[in-house]
């Protein structure tokens, strides 16, 4: 992509330093939210027991999993891609692969400085349809993504996170 | 928000160094290790969005997605918030932009809905991840999904 900016630098001189302009005032953005998410995230991963969050989150953990997955995800600061590091070490920890699929949705769409930002900009009532569709969109989500999921592809999932170490 | 929890990271911070000086060090590389490992498409993702938002302008979208341009803009809203990823301090301000330059609302929720819940540019971090599967099926779920929500938008508003 670095290489595809530079070529647009010379042939587009305005469109390539517009992007590169675009980029960097994302980036500030980026690193200024993210230092806290990390910081949580690897307290979170030293501090908290297995078997704690198996209890909180895992299987059996009934709606105090789902209510949890939805409180993080709203909860967030950040970008979509910023839940998914997140995402692996509630996984490595042993929560029910719905409720993290649950705490994604929320963080994609739910997050509560961003529909505070909505409400502002397009109005609240187009925030509280929104906001109440995707309480039940997230749900239904996560449920038929857990459902067409097999048993191998599951546990290929939980792989991957106990490999993002 | 970003303040408030800049304020729990530090009182857990300062709470686990009380607890255990080991663990806490421990903590902050596990911190930094996940960092570390997503980095790198961190960078890629940026530098795309950077060369998209700079490629296809405001106003180029808002001749695309007019209030007459129907189902047919509602389908371009959806593509478009699908392979854009626009920050929110940017997306809601030109969100509200389009809204006042002709757009519909059916558009917008389209738009609105797919920008958040369906990231084409983040799929190879959702499949790194997830794996394909699951990455596939989430997004085109919440692509349905949106068109459920312009639908409900173009009713209610």
């Amino acid at each position: 992509m670095a290489a595809v900016n530079i070529i647009l630098i010379i042939f587009f001189p305005n469109i390539g330093f517009n992007a590169v302009k675009l980029s960097w005032k994302n980036l500030l953005e980026m690193l200024a939210v993210l230092p806290p998410i990390f910081i949580l995230l690897g307290l979170l991963d030293v501090w908290v027991k297995r078997e704690t969050m198996v209890k909180y989150m895992g299987q059996g953990s009934g709606v105090v999993g789902v209510l949890l997955a939805y409180l993080i995800g709203s909860a967030a600061a950040g970008p979509l891609y910023a839940a998914f590091p997140v995402a692996a070490v509630l996984l490595k920890k042993g929560s029910k692969l719905s409720n993290v699929f649950i705490m994604i949705g929320a963080w994609s769409t739910t997050k509560i400085p961003q529909i505070l930002f909505e409400a502002s900009a397009l109005g609240t009532k187009f925030m509280l349809i929104r906001l109440a569709l995707d309480l039940a969109g997230i749900a239904i989500i996560a449920v038929f993504t857990q459902i067409s999921l097999n048993n191998e592809e599951k546990e290929d999932i939980y792989n991957k996170a106990l490999s993002m170490e | 928000m970003t303040i408030a929890l800049y304020a729990l990271a530090f009182a857990a911070l300062v709470l686990s160094f009380i607890k255990s000086k080991e663990n806490t060090i421990l903590s902050l590389k596990k911190a930094w290790k996940s960092f570390e490992n997503i980095l790198p498409q961190f960078l890629t993702i940026l530098l795309v969005i950077g060369i998209m938002l700079s490629v296809l302008t405001p106003q180029q979208i808002s001749m695309l997605i007019g209030s007459q341009s129907g189902w047919t803009g509602v389908f371009i809203a959806a593509v478009i918030g699908s392979v854009t990823l626009i920050p929110g301090f940017i997306a809601f301000p030109l969100a509200a932009a389009l809204l006042n330059s002709g757009a519909g609302y059916m558009q917008i929720g389209a738009f609105v809905s797919t920008l958040m819940m369906v990231g084409i540019v983040t799929m190879p971090v959702e499949i790194k991840y997830f794996g394909k599967k699951a990455a596939v099926i989430r997004n085109s779920l919440a692509l349905a999904f949106s068109f459920a929500v312009a639908f409900v938008m173009g009713v209610a508003m």
